[in-house]
């Protein structure tokens, strides 16, 4: 039995998506800039979509850019936010746990003289809103703090959150909502978010696109130039067979998202459960398991190596990640796991489950199954 | 017209065994340039001579990979003629970007009527008659012209730096235990450069290390086998051999009778296809299984002599000659090897041979070699 449970890295592609895509190459495969109808037509399709993507967010088809996936996105949000608003002031404050694509722009903007604050979180992974509160200052034009953790699936407080910009004007709030929509509930009427980068690929939909919403009004300059395609935010001939499906990929979302969310829970539970039940010295990592989000499961086999668990469950055709990088090295070691405190033992010792909705109770029952005879067969062979 | 002219010096052992060498040095060239058009290898006196009808350049760099040759150069090649020779001078030194020079003449061919001193004066007037801008300086020019008076006359300049080292081929054949790390690959080109023929040796444990890292090790051999061979690669499939070890035997002991294993099992590889010797890429006191007792350990299960060119070696040392032979940047793909998935957390530093011995003794090693899966793959560049 194949069992994938690796959807935090990517995700299959739904069949009505790879559908619609084989069409635009195929069919409506105009540019939506020429003036001619096949032009016109493609034009017409990129809209829909904008609107179908629109819809999963809560804003408006206008305020939806379209990007090359989620690293473009956080980069084009920083980065925008920060050629533009550079008089305002030159401090940036994200966290400790942000994924690399908005950590290692951060780092490069230090270098170019800007101050960034990384803000700790506790052992659950959330940030603490006293230390953020207190990093705002008049300097401060910018801050990204992700919806949903990719390793251990903490949820922010986005919410009281997003209350603290009002303690400065000019001061824009970015969320990296990557491993979020879809997952969890983010409807941009009720929060005041001012820009939000998803990426196709973690919801079914294909690698290669992803969008920045950007709330109207926000001062951003582009960080590509060229033919001033998507408002002149983001120029470049538009990837239509990408756009069309995460256009697609994104209705899909929002029509069964109740559904999907009731679903995904579920099997995490199952998950978690069979493997208390049946592993003991397990270590759940990151928020408590009702918590968080629904797709992320991050737990630690005590004296097992995660890399070696990976690959003998991969033997059995189950697919995880690691919680850290796939080395024994320290200092490569997971900077979220190391952020939550855990220690050495724990964070070697931890793998990444990321569920779909196509997997299946029996396929997580067969999951736990193999868990339970490869983590007692390793332990043997733990580091004595 | 143009040849390209390559020094391979004093080849180490001289006397009758020279022209073994140089052969086999021949054969290498040939092998080299094999993809390459219209490709005539000419030996004469101490320098090899080589013809092709594509791009010397592109020649220049695969002989540059080439053990055994210290110098490369392209030279025109022209009549016996003074005329001849002043011309080519001149052309020569017009296209040089270089204001001072000298002449200097070598004379093997003692039938050509002229003395090596006086050649280089007619040569140099005839320049700085022909050609602007030019000043002859003795001491420190900015080009040295090269005249070869033999069966033609060789005119050159510039001369690039071989590799050095002897013809592979020449010192028998020698299998290596290649980890994927870094150090492993320096030590069988440095055994490369010594003449040595090498196969190689990768222990695999499928699931625990990935196809990746077996990639990895042939990529390795490939980047090997540029230096003047293909390379045989035998990946053994060592999961339950090393399981084993870590069911029957202490716990501190099991990374040095891993190591013992391996020796073994290459020992016996080696003496199937005819090599003599064992290569490691050990250093004194990198790790805990690299200590003088461990090598000492190590070593007791080996009849063949074991070279260990990095012994002495700091790893930066090791690292810049991985750089420079290309090999750094595939050593450094973070992907996990056999030695590194089980390993024990307090390897014994300073193993004593009697209870290495005892302690394997619960180990049916003979049965396991025996039984060993073992992948060739032939690895050409």
């Amino acid at each position: 039995m194949e069992v994938y449970l690796d959807n935090s890295a990517t995700t299959k592609v739904r069949r009505e998506v790879v559908e619609k895509m084989v069409e635009a190459m195929e069919v409506e495969y105009g540019n939506p800039s020429s003036v001619h109808r096949k032009g016109y037509n493609a034009e017409k399709i990129l809209s829909k979509s904008r609107e179908d993507v629109a819809k999963l967010l809560g804003c408006e088809s206008h305020e939806v850019f379209f990007t090359s996936g989620g690293t473009e996105s956080n980069n084009l949000a920083i980065r925008g936010i920060v050629h533009s608003m550079k008089r305002n002031g030159n401090h940036l404050i994200t966290t400790k746990i942000e994924h690399p694509s908005v950590l290692n722009v951060m780092k490069q903007l230090e270098e170019e003289g800007f101050d960034v604050t990384y803000l700790n979180v506790d052992n659950h992974g959330y940030v603490d809103l006293d230390e953020l509160k207190n990093a705002i200052n008049d300097r401060t034009i910018l801050m990204s703090i992700m919806a949903a953790n990719n390793e251990i699936g903490t949820i922010e407080p986005l919410d009281e959150i997003a209350k603290l910009k009002r303690m400065k004007d000019k001061f824009y709030f970015h969320v990296d909502g990557v491993q979020a929509v879809g997952k969890i509930n983010i409807d941009l009427k009720n929060i005041d978010i001012d820009l939000l980068s998803i990426s196709g690929h973690k919801m079914h939909g294909p690698k290669g696109i992803g969008a920045l919403y950007v709330k109207k009004g926000t001062k951003i300059k582009p960080i590509l130039y060229g033919g001033g395609q998507e408002a002149n935010l983001r120029s470049g001939t538009e990837n239509m067979p990408g756009i069309v499906g995460l256009g697609e990929a994104c209705r899909f979302m929002k029509d069964n998202f109740i559904e999907y969310e009731g679903k995904l829970r579920a099997l995490k539970k199952r998950l978690y459960d069979g493997i208390k039940s049946e592993i003991p010295d397990i270590h759940l990592n990151g928020p408590d398991i009702d918590d968080g989000a629904p797709q992320i499961l991050n737990i630690s086999f005590l004296g097992v190596r995660g890399e070696v668990l990976l690959h003998a469950l991969e033997e059995k055709g189950i697919y995880v990640s690691t919680g850290s990088a796939c080395s024994s090295h320290k200092n490569t070691e997971s900077h979220v796991l190391k952020a939550i405190g855990l220690s050495h033992e724990y964070i070697e010792g931890a793998i990444r489950f990321s569920l779909s909705v196509f997997n299946t109770e029996e396929e997580i029952d067969y999951a736990i199954q193999v868990l339970k005879e490869k983590v007692n067969f390793l332990r043997r062979y733990k580091r004595r | 017209m143009e040849v390209i002219l390559i020094k391979y010096g004093e080849l180490a052992l001289k006397g009758g065994n020279r022209s073994f060498f140089e052969n086999k040095l021949v054969r290498n060239i040939k092998e080299a340039l094999k993809s390459f058009d219209g490709v005539k290898v000419e030996k004469t006196h101490g320098r090899i001579y080589v013809e092709t009808s594509n791009n010397a350049k592109e020649a220049i760099d695969r002989l540059r990979k080439v053990f055994g040759i210290v110098g490369i150069t392209i030279a025109k090649k022209v009549e016996l003629d003074l005329n001849a020779i002043c011309d080519s001078a001149i052309e020569v030194m017009r296209h040089h970007s270089g204001k001072s020079f000298k002449v200097e003449t070598r004379r093997p061919n003692k039938s050509f009527p002229y003395e090596s001193i006086e050649i280089s004066r007619m040569i140099g007037g005839e320049i700085l008659k022909n050609v602007d801008d030019v000043h002859v300086d003795v001491h420190n020019p900015d080009v040295v012209l090269n005249v070869e008076i033999r069966e033609k006359a060789y005119l050159y300049s510039d001369t690039v730096d071989g590799i050095g080292g002897m013809p592979i081929g020449t010192n028998g054949k020698a299998v290596v235990l290649l980890s994927g790390g870094i150090d492993s690959p320096v030590a069988a080109w440095m055994m490369m450069k010594r003449g040595v023929e090498v196969e190689a040796v990768y222990f695999h444990s499928p699931p625990y290390t990935q196809e990746r890292a077996k990639d990895k090790v042939i990529d390795l051999c490939k980047k090997l086998s540029e230096y003047g061979q293909d390379i045989y690669l035998h990946v053994v499939n060592f999961t339950d051999f090393q399981l084993a070890i870590y069911d029957k035997c202490p716990p501190k002991l099991t990374t040095i009778i891993m190591r013992r294993m391996m020796m073994r099992v290459a020992e016996n590889i080696a003496l199937k296809y005819g090599a003599k010797a064992l290569i490691t890429g050990e250093s004194l006191g990198q790790v805990a299984s690299q200590t003088i007792e461990s090598l000492y350990c190590t070593n007791a299960v080996t009849h063949m002599p074991v070279f260990r060119p990095l012994i002495g070696m700091d790893k930066s040392e090791i690292v810049e000659i991985s750089k420079k032979i290309g090999t750094y940047d595939i050593s450094i793909r973070p992907y996990e090897d056999c030695c590194t998935i089980f390993v024990p957390k307090h390897p014994i530093i300073k193993p004593d041979l009697d209870d290495v011995i005892k302690g394997e003794k619960e180990l049916d090693y003979e049965q396991f070699i025996s039984s060993l899966e073992i992948d060739e793959i032939k690895v050409k560049s």
